[in-house]
């Protein structure tokens, strides 16, 4: 398949091209930049919700009910769900699609689950690439789901426009646990499984916890109580997220994000590429690893090292020019 | 292959048969071998086992199946990969199939059966040899 | 020093010296053996390993609690057990032949194999039962096919287990039809459903309902059954599945007793006084292959199960403190490769479950990892039962192995481990919330897991698989279920559909569907629906529409 099929089979929304886009983005295959690049412009009309909290607050049947709503509101739906890779075999076992069954044959929804694996360019890069192949294939909302555990997490999450954290009743120190970076970021909170007892309280212990945010802008995140099981609060989050693009476009916010992902992407591509660049001219040769051997004897040091190496690379580059 | 590139698997359990327990140990093995594996749980048609496959861009489809009802369910199977264009997936199978109903399941594009008694490490290495990186 | 202190000490003498020597000589097999539970296994059991055992407290009489040596006085003196080969395969009629071959053969009791589009609900016409129809057992889509099943076996004189679970309200309804038909009234039906949904969700995978509206169902069978069938076991809480899917024994009896406090407590809370229906509870475990592990197991299970009655739930009546069980060999030891070995792993489990005490018994046949059994091979598995019976002397007196320094203590540590699980479940919240929650099914998974990794590895072996393996030669023809069998079915239901009175089976099944949506009891209108040659596939279709269906958690 070319370049140009793969685009054009992913913009008019084929599965196939989409998920072969997706497969060229998760091995890093150079292909897939060439074809992100061409998609570019047709991205940035997907509301990203990102959806994190401990295992067992419930949220891959929340993201399950959640698809029903958007289904029935005649909006369609990407799921990207994220699971721990194994760090010691590399393997995972991506346990969320397969609860996710009720959706599996409606052409309306598309999901698709990674592992966190070792991408050389980091995983929320990955998973960014993932949610822009998904975007173009034009899914009016995408969903990513993540265990939210680490900071990786939180970048992956922070690519969302809305961000939601669950949490159940009885979880205890659970809040203190994820609180690391997610907190900081979250838009809407969900206490999941209301039915049990001491969801009252846990929504309480949130609200309080807001009630003590100095920092806290225009959108004081709302807290909400849902039963994934019975469906019950699903719409009334649904309409929340929809209530937070509004609020993202009317105080501008939304523009404000976008620069500043941009700037980010931006930042993180010519990072990444200059970095590869210079590693690809460096690794391997003798006077590198000579160098390496010097820092490590301490007849040199990384600092000064670092500075040559950086100055001939772009001297180099002058020459050229 | 590059630690960005990982085998994917596809663990399927077609029709209505509920036993899961050689899917599961598998579907461990495999990820204890470093693969991405999706495991898509009982009940599954051939149309949301072939979703799922091209979804998920998997390179390996198992199907476990006890209850006999593989030589209806299998080759339905390989008919709708090759309908969506996926047949170039490897696709095995695995539990009560008669030795007399694998040149048949051969034939329909099924590229091994691992039967009872089969070493993990058997089908861990089969995947490896066979999965185009 | 007491008799005990010098035994004791003669004990440590004997492991100093002549064992010592023997290993620095002889090493042993193993640096430590366990059973499959991971219980260890000493070298040597003596009376010290018992020294606490309270004779009265602790075995008792056979029939007497706690029932740690059997749930009847005299046991196989008074009459062997039940010699009750599972089968069902393609349709009604095969399946009747089949039941009388068995019978003539001199199998005791009926055991009923439904296939699985039965088994979950549909029809023979239903998408979902495309290639399934009558291949793990017999397709019964209504009434009719029931008829055919029985066919001039009396129902009142014949016991009958039906491996039945979500819609087994609907089986036990078509049975009891039957038997009107033969004349024979629903107050005098021996038999089993096996109604145990817990276990599906967790091992099986035949669920259809969710966990709630399941319970409602097993619940209305119980009241229905306390008030008109008091022969009739009502449940079959079972071991064998959660064993098969790859659990150890301790895990068997911790997990199948797990979910028989759920299901006493259901009944409990649905306002039912245990004393009336807890002594028609029944069980059902596997017989595995470490020898003394399950036979101690099935001691420990009898012994806890009454404990758990007596203590927990105040049943005043011995009989509901009596757990009586059907065991069937364990099918997860066959193998594929030499299946004449499987004779001789059937027959010691077999011999198992008759030292362990079993009520009934199915034994497995040589070409069940392959197929279903042949004629010829269910006749050897039958005879391995009538050779144990009526050959070897082992059911001459109860209980025989009794006192066994090692039997005792396997049986102790077994029970205390089952405990600690069960303990920890209550702690969860019960075996409903521990499987929502997956806990049951990841130590499942995990003791599958385990077993797997040590075959491999060798640690454990299965001869003709890992170990005395030969090029294997397929030596003999397994059974086929007919291909045509399908399309007779299809064509049967089909048939039925359009030659009833289409008016009394809407009315029926109107009626199911209203007082599904109350807590009415059940089981009088699935009766009236059966009567009225609904099929299965209707009526769990109405009670699908009410209930909804179980979506599985992922649990791996």
């Amino acid at each position: 398949m070319s370049i140009e099929e793969l685009v054009d089979g992913v913009l008019a929304g084929r599965r196939r091209h989409l998920a072969k886009l997706i497969a060229l983005i998760e091995n890093e295959d150079p292909a897939a930049a060439e074809a992100l690049s061409l998609l570019y412009r047709h991205t940035g009309r997907a509301h990203i919700v990102g959806i994190t909290g401990p295992p067992g607050s419930g949220k891959s049947t929340i993201v399950t009910r959640m698809t029903s709503e958007y289904r029935k509101r005649g909006r369609t739906v990407g799921i990207v769900a994220v699971d721990p890779s194994s760090p010691f075999t590399g393997g995972a076992l991506l346990g969320d699609r397969i609860r996710m069954q009720e959706h599996s044959l409606d052409d309306g929804v598309f999901v698709r689950s990674m592992g966190t694996r070792g991408h050389l360019g980091g995983i929320a890069r990955a998973t960014s690439d993932v949610v822009r192949a998904i975007d173009a294939s034009g899914k009016d909302i995408i969903i990513v789901e993540t265990v939210g555990a680490g900071q990786s997490e939180v970048e992956i999450i922070d690519i969302a426009h809305t961000v939601v954290v669950t949490d159940v009743p009885g979880s205890g120190d659970d809040i203190q646990a994820i609180k690391a970076g997610i907190m900081e970021i979250a838009d809407i909170f969900v206490v999941n499984k209301k039915d049990l007892p001491g969801a009252d309280k846990k929504a309480a212990e949130i609200n309080t916890m807001l009630d003590l945010d100095q920092n806290m802008g225009q959108w004081r995140p709302p807290v909400l109580l849902t039963n994934g099981r019975t469906g019950e609060g699903i719409p009334e989050l649904v309409d929340k997220i929809d209530e937070h693009m509004v609020y993202l476009r009317e105080s501008g916010a939304l523009e404000e994000k976008g620069l500043q992902r941009s700037r980010d992407e931006l930042h993180q591509i010519m990072e990444y590429r200059l970095t590869q660049e210079l590693l690809s001219r460096l690794q391997g040769r003798p006077e590198y690893e000579e160098a390496i051997r010097k820092i490590a004897k301490r007849d040199d040091d990384p600092y000064t090292v670092a500075q040559r190496l950086i100055a001939e690379f772009l001297a180099g580059f002058s020459r050229q020019v | 292959m590059s630690s960005s590139r990982k085998i994917r698997v596809l663990i399927a359990k077609p029709g209505l048969d509920g036993h899961d327990r050689g899917a599961k140990v598998v579907a461990r093995a495999l990820r204890d071998a470093g693969m991405e594996v999706i495991y898509t749980g009982l009940r599954q048609t051939p149309e949301m086992i072939v979703r799922a496959a091209i979804d998920e861009s998997v390179d390996v489809i198992g199907l476990s199946i006890l209850s006999g009802a593989h030589m209806a369910l299998f080759p339905r199977i390989m008919e709708l990969l090759r309908k969506e264009g996926a047949d170039d997936i490897l696709v095995i199978g695995g539990g009560i199939i008669p030795e007399d109903d694998v040149p048949e399941l051969k034939k329909a594009g099924i590229a091994e059966i691992f039967g009872p008694g089969t070493p993990l490490n058997e089908i861990v290495e089969y995947i490896k040899k066979n999965v185009k990186v | 020093m007491s008799k005990k202190e010098d035994l004791a000490a003669a004990l440590r003498q004997w492991e100093d010296g002549p064992v010592a020597k023997t290993i620095s000589r002889f090493p042993e097999r193993m640096k430590e053996f366990t059973t499959h539970s991971g219980i260890p296994v000493k070298r040597l059991y003596t009376p010290l390993d018992v020294a606490d055992l309270n004779y009265s407290e602790s075995l008792g009489f056979p029939g007497a609690y706690p029932f740690t040596r059997g749930v009847q006085p005299t046991m196989y003196r008074g009459r062997f057990w039940t010699m009750r080969q599972y089968s069902g395969f393609a349709t009604a009629e095969e399946t009747n032949r089949r039941f009388k071959f068995l019978l003539e053969q001199g199998q005791t009791g009926l055991s009923v194999a439904f296939d699985l589009p039965t088994q979950i609900g549909y029809d023979s016409d239903h998408p979902m039962a495309q290639g399934e129809v009558g291949k793990v057992g017999v397709a019964i889509d209504s009434l009719a096919d029931m008829e055919v099943l029985f066919d001039s076996i009396p129902l009142d004189k014949v016991s009958t287990s039906m491996t039945i679970n979500a819609p087994a309200a609907v089986l036990l309804a078509m049975y009891i039809a039957v038997a009107e038909k033969q004349g024979v009234p629903m107050e005098r039906l021996r038999g089993t459903i096996q109604n145990d949904i817990l276990k599906e969700y967790v091992a099986r995978g035949t669920y259809i309902f969710p966990p709630k509206q399941s319970m409602r169902l097993i619940t209305d069978i119980f009241k229905f059954c306390s008030e008109n069938m008091p022969l009739w076991n009502t449940i079959s809480i079972s071991g064998y599945h959660i064993r098969e899917a790859g659990s150890t024994a301790v895990q068997e009896v911790a997990f199948t007793l797990a979910n028989g406090i759920a299901y006493v407590q259901a009944a409990i809370d649905a306002g039912l006084d245990v004393d009336r229906f807890a002594s028609r509870l029944s069980f059902f475990f596997g017989s595995h292959s470490n020898f003394f592990e399950e036979i101690a197991k099935f001691r420990a299970a009898r012994r806890l199960w009454a404990r758990i009655m007596r203590e927990r739930f105040g049943a005043k009546d011995d009989k509901s403190c009596r757990m009586r069980f059907h065991t069937q060999t364990a099918g997860c030891t066959l193998t594929a490769q030499q299946p004449e070995n499987n004779v001789v792993r059937v027959t010691l489990q077999a011999l198992q479950a008759v030292l362990g005490g079993t009520q009934s018994l199915h034994t497995n046949s040589r070409d069940e990892a392959l197929s279903l059994p042949t004629e010829e091979s269910v006749q050897i598995a039958l005879r391995t039962q009538q050779i144990i019976a009526y050959e070897t002397g082992v059911a001459d007196t109860v209980d025989p192995l009794a006192g066994s320094y090692f039997v005792e203590s396997l049986t102790n540590e077994i029970e205390r481990r089952a405990m600690d699980y069960i303990t920890k479940i209550d702690e969860l919240g019960g075996a409903p919330t521990a499987i929502e929650k997956g806990f049951i099914q990841r130590e499942i998974t995990e003791s599958a897991y385990d077993h797997q990794r040590k075959v491999d590895s060798q640690e454990r072996i299965v001869v003709g698989v890992n170990k005395f393996t030969v090029k294997e030669e397929q030596s003999f023809d397994y059974m086929r279920v007919d291909p045509e069998a399908e399309k007779r079915q299809v064509e049967r239901v089909r048939r039925l559909r359009s030659n009833r009175d289409q008016a009394v089976v809407d009315s029926a099944l109107e009626a199911l569907r209203e007082a599904a949506k109350t807590d009415a009891n059940l089981v009088p209108l699935i009766l009236d629906a059966v009567r009225a040659y609904a099929t299965l596939g209707e009526i769990c279709g109405v009670l699908r529409d009410v209930f909804g269906e179980y979506r599985a958690p992922d649990v791996l």
